[in-house]
């Protein structure tokens, strides 16, 4: 394989497996829901060298499709690859099979969550629900109070400070947050997702 | 000024342009008003749902993007700017067709009925539709000399799920020329920005950044021009390469080349300030 393609970081071979004796309903479950059928994937890698972040992915979009294949759910689950994707497409759009991959880590990010998977990149995660509290609150995303409570969660205060103390500066930053009037409309959307507690 | 009839549009700006992208927003009210089109704010509009609501809960992503739906009057087109905020209220549409169960729960939650047949379009369809006859009768300033690389992002040429619905490819191009800008091949046009990793781990998006801004430098290009604003946005705070172009919104080009002569109030909101580059070619006074 050339070496000058962008790479995912696992070159590490795994130990063998037998496809046949795998339990495949992690497969039918995602091709179901994301009503994408892979079965045509043909390991072409246009999907990996295509994507812009491939190379902080532990594997390449089409190494999780064959691991979907071979039944090996939890690194599936697991990885974090399907972290990565914020699903900008590229994939989709120049899969010569017409594969819908960045459907497949939509739903795969979802299965994780309701599966108790552990969560390879849970600094996303926490961020995403970050962005629900603020809706929850405002109706509309405040991203200084986001950042402020991503900030306290992942307790990396320091790291990237410039950047915000620069946005702060151009105005770019609300101190506050822009708010939707019929609050109560929305509120009750959130049981879907926190469940009834909240 | 001959701009025929005005066009009414239902107008959702999302989060982006009402806070962080105040300068897009502004350049397009200004623009839309010269160009005769009635952008008309979708009353106590929510956020679209974001990518976090759509990576956390289909229900709650759905709910999210039909309320906005709810509140649109029938009969007029809704327009967007965002292309992300574009793709969840189309996929929200779509849904909501293929789900009339789910579609009518949402309706006697809000009491409001839910427009089926609502138009949702980019405010770059409005320009290639509506607008271009307008344009060419309402430049007020040639934007001679400017040489641009349109970058698109990711989003508005569609997702698979919605291929079927329009694609934008070139139509930046196209407007922009009616200024007299000169648009360049051979850059990045529609690689993605980051999005929200800009946030989460600003360490994997500054290469890409970089590559992109870098492609448009070896274009020989003085700026790029996005139609996206949290493209811009990523473009300008997530760049660390020696030469940084100003990233300009689509509708700040198209406002200048209509003669705004409020820029200064946009501008001052850039982290890589343009008015060095339009003083330089003279566009500006």
């Amino acid at each position: 394989m050339s070496r000058t393609l962008p790479q995912a970081k696992t070159d590490a071979p795994m130990p063998a497996i037998t496809p046949g004796e795998r339990n495949r309903s992690l497969l039918a479950e995602v091709k179901k829901r994301s009503g994408t059928d892979f079965n045509r994937c043909f390991q072409c890698r246009s999907c990996a060298n295509g994507c812009p972040f491939v190379q902080a992915m532990d594997h390449p979009p089409n190494a999780v499709l064959r691991l979907l294949q071979y039944g090996l759910d939890q690194q599936v689950l697991e990885c974090n690859t399907i972290w990565v994707c914020v699903g900008c497409h590229t994939c989709s759009s120049q899969c010569p099979m017409a594969i819908d991959i960045a459907a497949v880590m939509d739903t795969l990010r979802l299965l994780a969550m309701e599966r108790g998977a552990a969560i390879a990149k849970p600094n996303i995660l926490d961020f995403h629900e970050e962005v629900l509290h603020s809706l929850q609150r405002y109706g509309r995303a405040h991203k200084l109070g986001i950042m402020w409570h991503y900030k306290l969660q992942t307790r990396r205060w320091f790291s990237d400070m410039d950047t915000g103390l620069k946005m702060l500066a151009h105005r770019k930053l609300e101190l506050r947050p822009s708010r939707v009037q019929a609050i109560d409309e929305i509120t009750g959307l959130f049981k879907c997702y926190w469940g009834e507690s909240r | 000024m001959s701009n025929s009839e005005q066009l009414d549009f239902s107008y959702f700006p999302g989060c982006s342009m009402a806070t962080t992208a105040a300068e897009s927003n502004a350049s397009l009210m200004k623009a839309a008003r010269v160009l005769g089109f009635n952008l008309i704010e979708l009353e106590d509009w929510n956020c679209c749902g974001s990518s976090s609501a759509s990576t956390l809960c289909k229900d709650l992503a759905l709910g999210m993007a039909a309320r906005n739906l709810s509140l649109a009057p029938a009969g007029r087109p809704l327009v967007a700017m965002c292309p992300r905020c574009l793709l969840y209220l189309r996929r929200a549409q779509a849904r909501l067709r293929q789900d009339p169960e789910i579609r009518r729960e949402l309706e006697e939650r809000w009491q409001r009925p839910i427009p089926l047949d609502l138009e949702i379009m980019h405010f770059l369809e409005v320009m290639a539709r509506f607008g271009l006859d307008r344009l060419r009768q309402s430049v007020k300033r040639s934007l001679k000399g400017l040489k641009f690389v349109p970058y698109y992002g990711c989003t508005v040429f569609g997702p698979p799920d919605l291929e079927r619905e329009k694609h934008y490819q070139g139509e930046m191009e196209n407007i922009l020329k009616v200024l007299e800008a000169q648009p360049l091949i051979g850059a990045y046009t529609h690689r993605c920005c980051g999005s929200f990793l800009s946030a989460t781990d600003p360490e994997l998006v500054t290469p890409l950044v970089n590559e992109i801004i870098d492609s448009a430098v070896a274009a020989g290009a003085h700026c790029l021009v996005t139609s996206c604003a949290m493209c811009q946005l990523n473009l300008e705070i997530r760049c660390s390469s020696r030469i940084k172009l100003p990233i300009f919104h689509f509708s700040e080009v198209l406002g200048l080349g209509l003669g705004a002569e409020d820029y200064e109030g946009w501008f001052i909101r850039h982290l890589v300030d343009p008015r060095p580059l339009l003083h330089n070619l003279a566009l500006v006074a």
